[in-house]
């Protein structure tokens, strides 16, 4: 286990290193930088230079990324060009609200998406076609509109939630709650849609083995049969997708957040994308790669302990 | 040259393409998709030539619902909405289009590579693919818009280049196998260049699962795009495209909540036409595919009611006109009678097809999904069982008639050990605790002749040998002490010493535990070892029913004569082994007649006339012929 590990954890810095590098390449390559930005109408060259120099935009690209990356191993991820703020520190505070929205988001997902999978693979007929029919729908409604139409019907005619904002949860425990309803449910339907699928498909394919047969002439009951062996058999394509639904969330989350005016890590991207403040850029850059790659490595772990230890090398 | 073209002869994916096109015409749904999404782009091209200028404002009519003038409304600007999602269609289908074609030709040649050539080309492709894979897509299309603002088209681009690992991994796994394929050796042999060879014979066996997933992609590539032009990083106003279409609605939720019917409706049905195309071309091109999926409801076996039920004879399992059809009705078991009395040992007895395991199923009830079983009585220990409930069948399984089936590995859940499996059955037939069953379960294993039962209950099912994974079976079959067995061929799968060991421990379990056994086989060795009765089917029907003693001494029906006349065991060595010409009908093509009749060196004008009604003589002896052999002697 320490091994799968350590091995997915240095298998992910590649990914880490490239994704950063990427950033900062396109960063560069970018027409305008921040100083422009900083200046605004000002156009005098010799202040322009200064601020270059301040922000250390004259120094060579390479230079510049070794010495974010320097900064980025001792635990300084810089600060924003515009306010001076450590990036830490603004990452920091947005985090809480994007993980509050992937997690409640997930847990959804796969209590939802799992569940009806389930029924459709016990019930089969009627009941699975009408769970394929909305998998399919699910999977193909856009999530802008899809919160919009959320806004509309349960925010604005029902009042039953608020149309957009945040409140922390430390603040007011309900607040919070409800403040996440809706992007949370924007967020689920195409992943649950995707699960739900998985779900399905995999039971079905389970259910025509071997074993499931001999375990039912034995006489195990359904309990045993569906619930013990054909879910455990079920799981690990199952995990594979979930992982990859979880990714989706990611870029998801962006737009939700957009949507719903929630303080997360997607809204900072776009932000942080329009004004060029590459340290804050790279630092969400950053941290969405490290979410990406815990994923990664739960999905694994989760996988392996689905596997017969002997059957892994 | 010649041997090229022969070879491109047996080469028979070439129709695999075709093959596609052909599927999915033939489905009513896969030509809604294609003619929605063919409609679409058409009216998209010539949005010029239809209706306004997507630009022309009416501030007469501002945010106006549909109208006679304004079919789909108008927006902010009072411009026609229909006009403006159909402008916008140029822009976001056209992005769409570039994603696609980035991801197919990327997908389509690194898969291929990689599969075909596999070695170090296909390990880096591999680690590429599992790069881009656990990349967040979105986050990377943002810092490509940053450095292209508004340029959708590069960010489309980047899309295709992301998403083309999954296609990549797909196309690979399609070209490994069809590598192996022999007609892709022979061309290989046949000295057709790499290039001709992918193009012309591994390119068309990937189609169907390549347009199944381009499908899926360009669905979500569509979604991507709306969700870009909705954060207001997408084509810039006025220019309409369906994201910035949303994001004009999305002003307009408080006083015209219409405007989100027609622009996401559209980017929605499209999506959906994407999906459900992928869907029905999968279903299309995947042999395993049977319509609809397996469910658990499914898989439950129906009986049929029947009016009147006949007494069934006093003995452990009667069995009376027990008829199995499958889901489409074709009947596999036809009218067969039986019985097996406590302790007695049956063999069942035939060619592959005659109906054998399906009549042994159809008395568990664990035919293949759809199927259905009809009898005047199926009567167990003393119990009618056509009238159980499953769950009351449940409880018969198991505790009542054990089974073991043909592949003893396949019949163990890979993810249990040996130990865990039994001890659930155990705990599950006898209420045992958890300690109890652990006892139990080493004893079982010990019953069985398994040398170090602690190891063996340690041990995978993929641990095993098929003989170790049959004694498990029996085992777990145990496990319920079960009145009668049922062994389906139990050493069909085995090597030949270990035949000989398995059916030995069958006849000494037997002895001690005086369950009775039902043994399915072609083997009349076996018959002859274990088998206190032999029933012989052929095409679904009992042919012949009696002692073993008698059937070896003087088979009645020619069928059983032949079959015993075949049986190497018993060859004249030095003679020439008689075969059986012809092969048994199939379900659905029975003849009305005898059904032996084609391949009988007895037959006679009466013989194909009528159906052939059993008879049975003194000593309760069955046979279904008209000139019975053996009868004719005596």
């Amino acid at each position: 286990m320490a091994r799968l590990v350590g091995g997915r954890v240095l298998w992910s810095l590649p990914l880490l290193l490239a994704l950063s590098a990427l950033t900062f390449v396109l960063a560069w390559l970018t027409p305008g930088d921040a100083a422009r930005t900083i200046l605004g109408t000002n156009t005098d060259p010799v202040a322009y230079a200064e601020v270059r120099a301040r922000l250390g935009l004259d120094r060579p690209l390479v230079e510049q990324y070794w010495h974010w990356l320097t900064g980025v191993v001792r635990g300084d991820l810089g600060g924003s060009v515009f306010t001076g703020e450590p990036v830490s520190a603004i990452v920091g505070d947005r985090l809480p609200v994007t993980l509050s929205l992937l997690g409640l988001s997930a847990l959804v997902i796969a209590a939802v998406g799992t569940g009806i999978g389930l029924v459709g693979a016990l019930r089969g007929g009627l009941a699975g076609r009408l769970l394929d029919g909305v998998a399919v729908v699910g999977m193909s409604v856009p999530a802008p509109w899809l919160g919009l139409v959320l806004i509309v019907v349960f925010a604005v005619d029902l009042a039953l939630f608020p149309v957009t904002g945040y409140v922390a949860f430390a603040d007011a425990p309900a607040d919070w709650a409800l403040s996440l309803v809706l992007p949370v449910v924007c967020l689920s339907v195409g992943g649950i849609a995707v699960v739900a699928k998985q779900v399905r498909g995999a039971l079905a394919d389970v259910l025509g083995r071997g074993y499931i047969r001999a375990l039912r002439a034995n006489g195990m009951p359904t309990r045993s049969v569906v619930f013990r062996h054909a879910t455990r058999n079920a799981a690990l394509p199952v995990v594979n997708v979930f992982g990859v639904v979880l990714i989706g969330l990611l870029g998801g989350s962006i737009v939700v957040e957009q949507l719903f005016a929630l303080p997360g890590l997607g809204q900072l991207t776009v932000t942080a994308t329009a004004q060029h403040d590459l340290p804050v850029l790279e630092g969400v850059v950053l941290c969405f790669t490290i979410l990406v790659v815990v994923v990664n490595l739960v999905t694994d772990v989760i996988s392996g302990k689905l596997t017969p230890r002997a059957v892994t090398p | 040259m010649s041997a090229g073209s022969a070879v491109t002869g047996v080469g028979s994916t070439g129709r695999a393409g075709g093959g596609v096109v052909r599927a999915v015409a033939r489905r009513p749904l896969g030509v809604v998709c294609v003619a929605w999404l063919g409609l679409l782009v058409l009216a998209c091209l010539l949005a010029g030539w239809l209706g306004s200028s997507p630009q022309e404002q009416d501030l007469e009519a501002v945010y106006s619902g549909p109208s006679a003038a304004h079919w789909l409304g108008t927006d902010q600007l009072g411009r026609d909405l229909l006009s403006r999602v159909l402008h916008g269609g140029r822009v976001s289908l056209l992005v769409v289009g570039v994603a696609l074609a980035v991801h197919v030709v990327l997908g389509v040649v690194l898969g291929l590579v990689a599969g075909y050539r596999r070695g170090l080309v296909d390990r880096i492709v591999s680690r590429l693919a599992d790069l881009l894979l656990s990349a967040p897509a979105v986050v990377i299309l943002l810092v490509v818009l940053a450095v292209f603002p508004h340029n959708e088209a590069a960010a489309m681009t980047t899309l295709g280049v992301l998403s083309s690992a999954g296609l990549a991994r797909v196309v690979r796994a399609s070209a490994i196998r069809v590598r192996e394929e022999p007609y892709v050796a022979a061309a290989t042999v046949a000295g057709l260049g790499t290039v001709r060879i992918l193009v012309r014979h591994v390119l068309p066996a990937v189609a169907g699962p390549v347009i199944s997933l381009v499908s899926l992609v360009a669905g979500s590539a569509l979604l991507v795009e709306a969700s870009l032009g909705f954060l207001g990083l997408g084509t810039q106003p006025p220019e309409p495209s369906w994201g910035g279409l949303i994001a004009d609605a999305s002003q307009a939720i408080y006083r015209q909540p219409w405007m989100l019917v027609p622009t996401g409706g559209v980017v929605a049905v499209t999506a959906v036409a994407c999906a459900l195309l992928g869907d029905v071309v999968r279903d299309a091109t995947d042999d395993r595919a049977t319509g609809e999926p397996l469910s658990w409801r499914r898989m439950r076996t129906r009986v049929v009611a029947r009016e009147s039920r006949e007494p069934a004879a006093l003995c452990l399992l009667s069995v009376r006109d027990l008829t199995v059809r499958l889901a489409d009705g074709t009947p596999v078991v036809d009218g067969v009678d039986f019985d097996v009395a406590a302790g007695q040992a049956l063999g069942l007895v035939g060619e592959s097809g005659c109906g054998k395991t399906m009549a042994v199923s159809g008395v568990l009830r664990l035919l293949p999904p759809g199927a259905t079983v009809d009898a005047a009585t199926i009567t167990f220990d003393g119990r009618e069982t056509l009238g159980l409930t499953e769950r009351e069948m449940v409880g018969v399984r198991g505790r009542g008639i054990g089974y073991i089936g043909q592949d003893p590995v396949a019949s163990l859940d890979p993810l249990f050990t040996v130990g865990d499996q039994l001890v659930e059955a155990v705990r599950h037939h006898t209420g045992a605790t958890r300690r109890q069953a652990r006892a139990k379960a080493l004893e079982l294993l010990a019953a069985v002749r398994l040398p170090d039962p602690a190891a063996v209950a340690a041990r995978y099912p993929h641990e095993l040998s098929g003989g170790m994974a049959q004694r498990v079976s029996i085992a777990r079959a145990l496990a319920g002490e079960p009145r009668l067995l049922i062994a389906d061929e139990p050493t069909t799968a085995l090597d030949v010493t270990v035949q000989a060991e398995i059916l030995d421990l069958l006849r000494d379990l037997r002895s001690r535990t005086g369950m009775a056994l039902v043994l399915v086989t072609h083997d009349w060795g076996v018959v002859a070892d274990t088998c206190d009765t032999a029933v012989v089917m052929y095409a679904g029907q009992v042919v012949e029913n009696t002692g073993v003693a008698e059937v070896f001494a003087a088979p009645r029906h020619p069928y059983t004569e032949a079959l015993l006349a075949a049986n190497p065991a018993a060859a004249e060595p030095g003679s020439r082994l008689p075969v059986l010409p012809g092969a048994v009908p199939a379900p659905g093509h029975w003849p009305t007649g005898c059904r032996f009749a084609l391949r009988c060196p007895h037959v006679t004008t009466e013989c194909v006339a009528a159906p052939i009604q059993s008879t049975s003589d003194t000593a309760g002896a069955v046979s279904r012929c008209l000139h019975p052999r053996a009868g004719a002697r005596t």
